[in-house]
């Protein structure tokens, strides 16, 4: 008989979130995400992206899931959802515009055309619009340095961006209300 | 083949650059309005050329060459027909007012030295007939009748430089792999440009992915590796994209797989995205990540070349290295040696990014100068305001003054002057730039992007920026003295002290910023203490 008494094994009740069930969408982009790259190695970045493409972000009850099946502990798939920028926690705006401000970009006057986007959308960098309809970010470099300012509109590429221009890409979003229409 | 006298086959970028400027648009509008005037136009979507200020670039194939109207809008499209822009009759004297003649003489292109980016912009980015038309392949059959060590050898006989920014000779990496014994190697490319004012990798994988699959296969034949991978970051969607169906395609004509051309060698590869992270240009940050894991900087050693990529000997080189092997083993190791200069030999895609008229990609031996890159093809700031600084070699590089554009552009000569070529990009700002901005940027995306393993670099970064926001408060009485000697010495702590590039190097544009611009940063020494 063991004399010592374990009080950490009578009172140990499972962490909450452990236990937490995902609702069904978030269950079948997970399964859907896992079934895709089984077998794959170092598959936690591409899993988390599918999950993403699917629902937008990577809800906290798609964690235990995605942990369990690739033998993770849950705090690695958080540490790694929250190390790198691309991943959400939470849900973006309809529209997500990604303002470039490496320093090509700032050669152009970019942090003048942030200030306009700020201005004109009513939200500051890192934020979503009250009614959702928009996230603007910052992001550091598209590649598309000799065509500065840049920014990414719903994942398709902007360059020579003026604050008209902005305008205009902005209005065809508002007036067409669907993604992947930019106008140029 | 019959030749339809009617059809015209025009050139339309399909470089993530030129859509960005609205080349869809225009490729759609000439397809609307040839339709509209009963014309047969065949539209090709190749790379860009790296005029980048001219995109969207249309060009008309006619019998004496390519003749290019750039930059076009949709709106043009009409009155472009009108004028009998697109025509091949060779009695046709363009007159359109964006017609900039026959692409080929244009000067900025006809004074390239273009090796690794010879096709890009010609061919259709997706034809494997095209590519193998222009050369593509040459230097995988040969390898393939060498032995490892004989492609080692030439790739070292080069004198290829890993053209991501460390400049490390890629044959004396490749070496290393070839000697480590193991069951599984590796090759990995590191296409994680995340450095400002660099585009040559994506314009590279947008406008001839075959030369770096190619390159990638050349390496895994040679030092015995039978898988690849290709580490994108998620900002370069239409690469991935491209990427993809390239590697689909070589994959299908059997240039990959478990018999490369039949040689009985096995060789395959796949593109993995990135999520953001620029440390993960970092290779061994990469590897990291490749493993599914939180970018976190390895300790060296060892170096990835002997415990790399899950544990096993791992090639791990930047696109334009990789880009740059097929030349290599086609043409042999002199030809590619014989351009450049001192140790740096070959050519490099340098970038004109930022203020600039002229922005795009210059592919030059080594050698030439900033003075060269910003005026002749440059042509000055776009804003018309005389350039003030430079920033050479992406975030980490040094701010170039005006003093010093004329030293060459070499590896060693640029850390001579504490400065680094990197990557071949070129960042120009005139007038208007405030440096001391510049100098609290650089250490406000060093402590963004830190992956945080190392000290000097997680909490130096952050100081950094609260040294420089004291300094630019109280500039306008002269210059703080006492935060100023402060600022010198975090440098000096995060050069000496950081486990990679990112907090070793941050000091760079720091340092040259207040060494070179004093004046930014208050005028007269103010106080001592």
């Amino acid at each position: 008989m063991n004399p010592i008494k374990n009080e950490f094994a009578l009172t140990f009740v499972p962490n909450r979130r452990a236990q937490i069930r995902p609702a069904p969408g978030v269950q079948a982009a997970v399964d859907g995400a896992l079934a895709r790259y089984h077998g794959v190695r170092g598959a936690l970045l591409p899993v988390l992206h599918a999950v993403q493409e699917q629902l937008g972000y990577v809800p906290e009850d798609a964690v235990n899931v995605i942990a369990k099946a690739l033998n993770l502990s849950r705090a690695e798939v958080h540490g790694v959802i929250t190390f790198y920028h691309d991943f959400r926690e939470q849900p973006a705006g309809k529209h997500v515009i990604k303002m470039c401000r490496a320093e090509a970009c700032q050669a152009m006057g970019a942090e003048h055309l942030i200030a306009h986007a700020e201005r004109v959308l009513g939200v500051k960098l890192g934020e979503t619009s009250a009614d959702g309809s928009v996230t603007l970010e910052a992001i550091y470099c598209l590649g598309n340095c000799a065509c500065s300012p840049a920014a990414l509109v719903n994942g398709e590429l902007v360059g020579r961006i003026t604050p008209d221009r902005f305008d205009d890409v902005v209005s065809g979003l508002y007036a067409l209300g669907h993604h992947n229409e930019v106008a140029a | 083949m019959s030749q339809n006298t009617n059809e015209l086959v025009v050139y339309v970028p399909c470089d993530s650059a030129a859509i960005s400027v609205g080349a869809n648009k225009v490729a759609t509008a000439i397809a609307i309005e040839a339709s509209k005037r009963g014309r047969h136009v065949r539209i090709i979507r190749n790379g860009s050329r790296g005029m980048l200020w001219l995109e969207p670039l249309v060009e008309v194939a006619t019998p004496s060459g390519r003749i290019g109207y750039g930059p076009v809008t949709p709106a043009d499209i009409g009155p472009m027909f009108d004028s009998g822009a697109f025509s091949n009759d060779p009695e046709h004297e363009p007159t359109d007012v964006l017609c900039i003649g026959l692409v080929d003489e244009h000067p900025y292109l006809k004074n390239q030295e273009r090796l690794t980016f010879a096709r890009v912009g010609i061919t259709d980015p997706l034809s494997l007939d095209d590519y193998i038309a222009h050369d593509g392949y040459k230097g995988l059959h040969n390898s393939l009748s060498l032995s490892g060590t004989d492609i080692v050898t030439q790739v070292t006989d080069s004198g290829l430089r890993g053209r991501g920014g460390a400049a490390f000779p890629t044959g004396i990496k490749w070496k290393t792999v070839l000697n480590t014994p193991s069951a599984q190697k590796y090759i990995v490319c590191n296409a994680d440009e995340g450095d400002s004012g660099t585009f040559a990798d994506r314009m590279i994988m947008e406008g001839d992915p075959f030369v770096l699959i190619e390159g990638m296969t050349i390496a895994g034949i040679a030092v015995g590796a039978t898988y690849g991978y290709l580490y994108v970051r998620s900002e370069y969607p239409y690469a991935i994209r491209t990427l993809n169906a390239a590697i689909s395609m070589a994959r299908q004509h059997g240039y990959l797989g478990n018999n490369v051309l039949g040689s009985g060698k096995a060789f395959d590869l796949e593109v993995r995205v990135g999520a953001g992270a620029y440390i993960c240009g970092e290779e061994t940050s990469l590897l990291e990540s490749l493993e599914g894991k939180r970018g976190v900087v390895r300790a060296k050693p060892p170096l990835p070349a002997i415990q790399g990529l899950f544990g096993q000997p791992t090639v791990i080189n930047n696109v334009i290295s990789l880009a740059s092997v097929p030349i290599i083993m086609d043409k042999g190791a002199a030809y590619y040696r014989d351009y450049g200069m001192g140790r740096s030999r070959g050519t490099l895609p340098f970038q004109l990014a930022g203020n600039l008229k002229q922005g795009g990609l210059v592919e030059r031996a080594f050698g030439l100068t900033l003075r060269d890159l910003l005026y002749t093809y440059g042509g000055g700031s776009a804003s018309g305001k005389p350039i003030r600084a430079v920033q050479v070699g992406g975030p980490l590089g040094a701010y170039i003054p005006e003093s010093q554009f004329d030293v060459p552009l070499d590896y060693e000569a640029y850390i001579g002057i504490n400065a680094m070529v990197g990557h071949g990009g070129l960042v120009a700002f005139d007038d208007s730039v405030d440096m001391a901005h510049m100098a609290r940027y650089a250490m406000e995306f060093c402590a963004i992007e830190s992956c945080g393993k190392c000290t000097p670099c997680r909490i130096g970064s952050t100081r950094g920026v609260e040294v420089l926001d004291k300094i630019i408060a109280a500039r306008a009485d002269g210059q703080d003295a006492a935060q100023v000697k402060l600022l010198r010495d975090l440098c000096d702590t995060m050069l000496a002290g950081s486990l990679c590039a990112l907090g070793g190097m941050v000091p760079y544009p720091v340092m040259s910023a207040i060494n070179h611009f004093p004046e930014d940063f208050g005028s007269a020494v103010r106080r001592a203490a």
